[in-house]
Parts: structure tokens; sequence; C-alpha cells
């Protein structure tokens, strides 16, 4: 078995395959995550992220296909035998048992002796920063502090893999950005591999160290934060992740440039087009690695013969730290730039309606697999 | 915002809709105070009157002696109660057998309830209306029935002898079994329904949890599923216990004449003595006895409300 | 699995034990013998006895009437007590209210019946209204315990419906006796129906309330089968008990499939609507 032989690999899902009465769920996944990693599902609801994540846990039985968790066959694993434990998003505290006792809930399951049992809930509890709060009930608690104790509750029994469901949906803005940090540190320190699902792509691109973006069932990338953001598999993945401005074009293998209808000049990539010749490409390019000035005040005078446009600026949108120019070329179609606001200007340069330019350099364009 | 402000902002549109409110409070209250509370004060007037050859058979509860009002009332009839042992064994022996059965009840009903709360959801309603069906034929006849399957000529004798597990008929018709049996079967749907409304409405995610730190189903069971369903199984066994407690076809049909229950005895005090004063007795003591079970149940069904 | 096979047999066990009476019941009505213990072949005779018995044809009567009269009067009081505990938050009084509405549910029948009874005595000496005992005291010591339930089945309907369906309807300009016209009611239209139903089968099964209030010349059907019974079998009662249990097993049936055809409908086009969402959406 590959999967065992190779000690580096903790989860190995193969060929999984979930029906749910005529609908695919999950069709056909094939992933492997590592040991120690902080690994997300990402996508929109009814991507079958969660369904993948229920299987991992032993909620949901896959209709083909395999789970190997550590070199093991989970197929007749129930829930309650896998060195799993799962973080629900609606966190699932047991109303009728205390703070301590939820947490001390999975430990008297593995019969572990009550004067461990304690010191380990203890720990647990402060580890979450919630040492005093053992003699409440979930209801005495904030949102915040019901998630951590669901954390300490999953944490506490030292499970191979955490498997996190949605784990700061439920939190407002604010405390979902401190959350997220504290939520890194303790897999950090707990070095217990993270499985979390979520649709939020900023939340996963600050704590994963790997991701894995899903749609319609099926895996459409698999990268770091970096790889996915900066070379998106295809359009869809380059869309869901951040903003991307798409021209469709057709190659010209000769030179590595490509020709847009939309652009009154060609497209020049550093990297190679891997196409046939003659043949139509989709290119995207991020907004802050576009350029925007007002037209004309450039240093020299002659236009650029490859990556630039000139449009009207329809709107602006303030964002204090950055601006986002909506520029409308000539056959209508809108490009968004973006700016970071390096200097507190008064008199903003560009405004509406005025007419501007935008280049960037090769690096900048990516070619968008469809 | 506080509930208050929530209320006053709903009343605040117009007058009339408060006018509304008035009217939705006062009529269901006006008759229920008539109709149902302040008829308990004169069964107990009754129960501190003498009983009289005339009609009503109650001597007047007040009398005029010298143009001043004598209140007439005894106590005679309580301290008959309480020196017969006769009424007494009524009493606790109606307490038992009510007790007994709302045990059985709840053992029969919850994984019934169970069953229905984990089918599948276009199951459930078909699965619960199976259930409260018999509840919406005939209480007389269906107590009758039962009344001819546990003859000693009756369908289980015949088939218990045709068996060959007894030879001779079993007496079970006019025995307290056959008294609980009728109780078991008549509230059953009582029990079902408050029980299935729990579970029905525990969070599935809750049974899963447990399952991921390690529980068993068993388990999970008896550290989940039931403590979440304990305002259930209290509602459902007070809605069994009280009507239980004062029954009177259950024992009239099934029950033998040994099968003492207050509710027999009250309707036979008052039907075929015909002393009343004796029966508002009985009937207030019964009452005085179910005022905190059914002042339980009242807040059972509140706090499942807010909850 | 195990569990789950244990528990289907429970379920399907409990379902014997409700329904084997009523089964054992329905066959007897046809046997032709008197005796419960001997069958005498098929017969429909006991049917046929029945119908030419003048008690019973007017104690049904009777019965039906007053089912009718206290069920609408009791979704009247009863939908009013749900709505009200269901809607006005708190209110003084409510706890009160709350156990004189609880408190019916569950009261010994010969309480009620007895209590009843003295209020009517004493009425008719003070202020000489219900002058005797009859069909209208049956009647009003009904709505009294149907109105009960009937607020049972409103209070948990309106608790299900969203409270800003009639702030919207506010908010767009109708006065309250509108909003209670055009929204509140007609989402209310099942649970009332249903709550009717229920006044009405539990006013038709009533034995011991009724033998307390009712006076001379008005027998209902169960105090007509209550006497009949307590003389020994009478196979005619199990032709009454079939006809009772077709006539309300046919319409609880009947509204059932009505209600689950609906739910199965709305679900079918909650989940073509979601479809269509999902196949715009992938454009």
């Amino acid at each position: 078995m590959a999967a065992a032989d190779s000690t580096d690999t903790l989860v190995s899902i193969q060929g999984v395959t979930k029906d749910f009465g005529g609908t695919l769920a999950v069709d056909g996944i094939d992933l492997e995550i590592r040991r120690g990693e902080y690994f997300s599902l990402l996508g929109g609801s009814g991507c079958g992220k969660t369904t993948l994540l229920r299987m991992l846990g032993g909620f949901e039985t896959p209709t083909s296909g395999r789970i190997m968790i550590d070199g093991q066959d989970m197929a007749d694993v129930p829930a309650y035998r896998r060195p799993v434990n799962m973080m629900f998003q609606s966190y699932a505290l047991f109303p009728h048992m205390s703070v301590a006792q939820n947490v001390a809930f999975g430990l008297e399951q593995e019969k572990v002796v009550k004067s461990e049992r304690d010191d380990r809930v203890a720990e647990a509890l402060s580890m979450v920063q919630l040492g005093e709060y053992g003699r409440r009930k979930p209801h005495q608690l904030s949102g915040g502090q019901r998630q951590r104790v669901a954390l300490a509750r999953a944490l506490v029994k030292r499970p191979k893999l955490l498997l996190l469901d949605e784990p700061l949906a439920a939190l407002d803005r604010k405390l979902r950005e401190k959350t997220q940090f504290e939520l890194a540190n303790i897999q950090v320190k707990v070095g217990i591999t993270f499985i979390m699902v979520t649709h939020d792509q900023e939340e996963a691109m600050t704590l994963s160290d790997r991701l894995a973006v899903m749609n319609a069932g099926r895996i459409i990338q698999v990268g770091t934060p970096g790889d996915i953001y900066e070379f998106p598999a295809n359009r869809m993945v380059g869309e869901f992740i951040g903003t991307i401005n798409v021209f469709e074009g057709t190659a010209d293998l000769a030179d590595g440039s490509v020709h847009c209808p939309a652009l009154p000049c060609p497209i020049v990539l550093e990297d190679k087009i891997a196409a046939d010749p003659e043949s139509q490409v989709a290119i995207g390019i991020r907004p802050e690695k576009m350029r925007i000035r007002k037209a004309g005040s450039a240093p020299s005078e002659a236009a650029p013969a490859s990556n630039f446009l000139t449009g009207k600026v329809e709107d602006i949108a303030y964002l204090g730290d950055l601006s986002i120019f909506h520029v409308r070329l000539a056959d209508g179609r809108i490009v968004q730039v973006s700016r970071t606001n390096t200097t507190r200007r008064r008199d903003e340069p560009l405004t509406w309606e005025d007419t501007v330019e935008v280049e960037w350099d090769p690096q900048a364009p990516v070619v968008l697999h469809q | 915002m506080t509930d208050t402000a929530a209320d006053r902002v709903a009343d605040s549109p117009a007058l009339s809709a408060s006018r509304g409110r008035l009217i939705g409070i006062l009529i269901p209250t006006a008759w229920l105070l008539l109709f149902f509370a302040i008829p308990f004060l004169f069964v107990i007037k009754i129960s501190l009157s003498e009983a009289a050859y005339s009609v009503p058979p109650v001597s007047d509860f007040l009398i005029w002696q010298d143009g001043w009002p004598v209140l007439q009332a005894t106590w005679a009839n309580f301290a008959l109660i309480l020196d017969d042992p006769l009424y007494l064994q009524a009493l606790l022996g109606s307490l038992r057998i009510a007790a007994i059965s709302t045990l059985l009840t709840l053992l029969i009903g919850y994984p019934m309830a169970y069953a229905i709360a984990r089918a599948e959801p276009g199951m459930r309603t078909p699965l619960l209306l199976l259930v409260i069906l018999p509840f919406w034929t005939s209480f007389l006849i269906r107590v009758y029935a039962w009344s001819t399957l546990l003859q000693d000529q009756g369908m289980i004798n015949s088939a218990l002898m045709w068996l060959g597990v007894i030879d001779d008929p079993m007496r079970m018709l006019n025995t307290e079994f056959a008294v609980q049996l009728g109780i078991v079967y008549s509230y059953l749907p009582f029990m079902i329904l408050p029980l299935y409304a729990t579970l029905e409405r525990l969070d599935g995610s809750l049974l899963e949890a447990a399952a991921d730190l390690g529980a068993r189903p068993a388990t999970t069971f008896w550290r989940v599923t039931l403590p979440l369903s304990l305002p259930g199984v209290a509602a459902g066994c007070l809605l069994v216990f009280i009507p239980a407690a004062g029954e009177f076809v259950i024992p009239e049909l099934l029950g033998g004449p040994d099968t003492l229950m207050i509710g027999k005895v009250m309707w036979q005090e008052f039907f075929n003595n015909r002393d009343w004063p004796v029966a508002s007795a009985l009937a207030t003591i019964l009452l005085l006895l179910l005022i905190v079970p059914i002042l339980l149940l009242d807040r059972t069904q509140s706090r499942a409300e807010q909850g | 699995m195990r569990r789950g096979s244990f528990l289907t047999l429970c379920l399907w066990a409990g379902f014997a034990f409700l329904y084997l009476p009523i089964i054992v019941l329905i066959v007897y009505s046809f046997n032709a013998s008197r005796l419960v213990a001997v069958w005498g072949g098929w017969s429909v005779k006991w049917y046929g006895e029945l119908f030419r018995d003048p008690q019973v044809l007017g104690a049904a009567s009777m019965s039906l009437q007053i089912a009718a009269i206290s069920a609408t009067v009791a979704v009247v009081i009863g939908g009013l007590a749900g709505y009200a505990l269901s809607r006005f938050g708190r209110f003084r009084g409510r706890t009160g209210f709350s156990t004189m509405l609880t408190a019916p549910l569950v009261m010994p029948e010969v309480i009620t019946g007895l209590s009843l009874l003295m209020l009517f005595i004493a009425m008719e000496g003070l202020v000489g209204w219900p002058a005797g005992r009859g069909m209208t005291t049956v009647i009003i010591a009904h709505i009294t315990f149907a109105a009960a339930y009937v607020a049972v089945v409103v209070r948990s309907r309106v608790a299900g419906l969203d409270r800003a369906l009639e702030e919207a309807a506010m908010d767009l300009g109708a006065r309250p006796l509108t909003v209670l016209r055009r929204i509140t009611l007609p989402m209310l239209m099942p649970g009332l129906l249903s709550g009717w139903l229920l006044a009405f089968t539990l006013s038709l099964d009533d034995l011991v309330i009724a033998s307390f209030v009712t006076g001379p010349g008005a027998t209902t059907l169960p105090m007509l089968i209550f006497s009949k019974v307590r003389l020994g079998v009478s196979p005619d009662i199990n032709a009454l008990a079939t006809l009772i249990v077709a006539v309300v097993a046919s319409g609880v049936l009947l509204s059932g499939w009505i209600m689950l055809r609906a739910e199965r409908r709305h679900a079918r086009q909650v989940r073509a609507a979601f479809r269509r969402e999902g196949a715009m959406d992938g454009n």
C-alpha cells in the first residue's frame, strides 16, 4: 500500500464517491493530506466539501472508494472508534452538561482514570483560555467561548486528525479575525493535522498550509494559498479566490503573445503557453498587478506595444487601504484595477469619467484553462 | 431589546390592536373561570354540607337564624373518608395503579416515539397518524373491545389454550392487570406525542458529536438522548398519570369488584348512593392530590415553548 | 443496524397492540352468533338491528348535534386562547390563564363532571338559568374541555407561523381586523380545522361528563353504549363501533393523505426552484 509506506501522508482519499439518491455529492475524489498539515476544503454551498468531511468523521459512508487514515482502511470503522475528532459547525455542545463535563465526555469513553481526566480537561480548557469556565453550562457562554469549548472538547482526546466544519462561520467579523490566529497558533502548538471546511476564501487563505478548491463534487485545484492565488488552474478558481480580469484571445506561439479583440495591443506573457497555435485561450490578470494612471501622464509619449489598455473610469470604490477602479473599455467591458493608497492625498488625481491608461508587466498575466 | 420593548412595538400600530388583544384574553378567561374554575368552589361547598333527603340531596349550606346568616359547614364527610379504609384503599389504589400504568406506558411508548423520530422524514407523519388514529375512535368502544378479548372465553384465552400454554382459562377480565392494560392502551398516544416532539427536535449533531468523541450507541443514548428527552418524558408521564388516577370507565368495564379506584367509588357514591357530599369530598381530595402534578405539567409545557 | 431493527420491532409490536382490539371488534361485528366465543358465520344482521333501533338513532343524532355545536364554539374560544398564549407575550395573569387551559386536558372527568353539575344547580337557584339539565348543559360542558384541546393545537400552529407576515401586512397599511381576516385566519385554517375535528370527536366520545350534567330526555350515544355494554355483550355495539371506526378512519386518512400530498408537492416545487437557480449559477 503506497499510502501506508509514505510516513508523510496521514489521510489518503482514493476515488471516493458519494451518491445521495441520484445526486453525486462527491464525485471520485483523490486526495492526500500530510501529517501535521492545516488543510482546507474550500468551495461554495453544495460543492460536496461537508460531505467529504463527514465521510472522514464516519458520519457518512462512501458509495465507492476508500478512505485511509494513518494507513488503516476506515471502511468498517464506526465514528466512535476513529482516531478522528470533529468540531461541528453548530459546536454541538451537550446542553445538559457543564463545560468541563463536555470536555471530559470523550475521555470517559476512553476510560481514562479520573485524576488524569481532570488534569487533561483543565489543560485543554486553559489552552483555550477558559480555565475559569468549567462549571458553566453552554448556554451561559458567548459564541466565541462556545467555539473554544468545542475546540477543547475535540482536542483533549489528542486525535490524529481534527475535522473542523466551518469553525468560524457563527462568529462576527472582528471575533473571526482574532480567532483565526488563535486557531492557527493552537494547531502549531498541538501539532495535530487539521482539515477545515469553509466557504470563506479569506479564511482558507489565512489559515491553511494547503487547500483544495471544490466544485460540483470534484476537486478543481490543490495547492498552497500562494499557488492557488497566483496560478489558478482555471477561470472558476481565479474568480472564486479574489478578483481576476479575464481576457479571451488567440495565442500566437511564435512570440508567445495573445491577441485579444477587446484590447488595443497584444498581451505578452513570461510563461510559456501550452496551447495549439491559433487556439483560443483565456488570460487572467489580478487587479493589483495592474498600474493605472491618467491618460497622457506617462513618462514616455509613445504608447506601449503590448500589455496596455485605455478606458474610462466608471466607478471608484475607496476601501481605505486600497482603491478599486472600474475601468470601462471601448467595447463596454469593465476591467478592475486596484491601487494601494500610499499617500494621504487630499486631491485624488483620478476621478469619474477620466480617461486612463492601464499597464502591467509580462509576469502578471496567467493562462486560465477552461 | 427586551421582551417588553418588543411587545410595545408590536402593540403600537393601533388602539384597536390592543382592544383585540383584550377580547382575545377576556373571552376565554371569562368562559374558563365560570365553567372550569368557579365550579370547584361549589364542589368544596357541597363537600362541607350534610346529606339530606331532598332535591338536591344536600342540606342548606347557609341558614338564616334571627336575621343572621349561619354557616352550616361540617367536616363530617372528610372524617368519614379518612375513617373508612375503603375510601383510603381506593385513593391509594388509584395512585398506585396510575403510577404503574404510567411507567408501563413510558416503557412501551418511548421506543415507539424514538423509532418514529428516527424514521425517514417522509414516513414520520404517516406513522404518527397511525398512533393517533385509534385515539380518534370511540374510547368507550375500545375499552369494551378489550373486555371481550380478555374474557374467559375471549380470544386471548382461546389462543393461549390452543397453543397449549395454559389448560384452563386464565382470569384476566375484572382484575387489576386488566385495568392497567386498559390504561396503557387508552393513554399510549398521550405518552408518544410529547416524547416524539422532544426526540424529533433533538439536534442530530449532538448524537454525532457523542459518537465522534468515542461513545458507543448505547452510551450515547444514556448520556445524551435520554437526558435531553426528559422534558418529554415528564410531560408524557403527567399527561397519563393525572387522568388515569381519576379514571372511571376503565375500572368499571375491566376491573373487578376488588379493583378500587377513586373515580369509580366517587361515581357510585354519586349515582348509586346519591351521597353528593361524600362524592364531593372525594372529588376535593383527588383534586388536592392532583394540583401539584397539574401545575408541574403546566410548567413543563411553558418551558418547552420557551426552550 | 441491530438497534434500528429493535426499534422497528417495538414500533410494529406497538401498532399491533393498538390495532388488535379494533380489528377483532370489526371482525366480530360480522359474526352471526350472539356469543363472542362462537363463530356463527358471516352476517350483517347486527347492522340491520342497529338501524332499526330508534334509541340508537335518537342518541346518535343527539350526540352529533351536541358535537357540532360544541366543536364550533370551542374553536372560537380555544382559538382565541391559543393565539393569546402564543402571541401576546407576557400579560398580567398569564400563568393562571395558561394553567386554566392546561388543567382541563388532564382533569379527571369525574371531577369536571361533578363540579359542572354543582355549578349548574347553583346557577339555576341563583339566576334561573340553565333551567333544568339537558342538551344545553352538555354542550357547555363539552365546549369547556374541548376548547382546551383546540388551544393546544392552535398554539402550536401559531408558534410555527412567521410573525413578520402579520407585521408586513400591517406595514403595508392593513388594519388589525384586515390582518386577522386576510393573513392570520387563512394561515391558521389547517390548525382550526384539525382543532374542530378534535373537539368534535372528543364531544362524540364523552361519557362521564355528559352523564353528570345531562338531564332526562338527553341521552347521548356514549351513554347508550355504556348502558348496553354494562348489561353484557351486545353484538350490535360491535356493528356500531365498526361504523364509527370506518367513518373516523376514512376521514383521518383522507385528510392525512391530502396533507401529505400537499407537503410532497411543496417539497418538489422547492427542489425544482433550487435546481433552476443552480442551473443559472452554473452559467
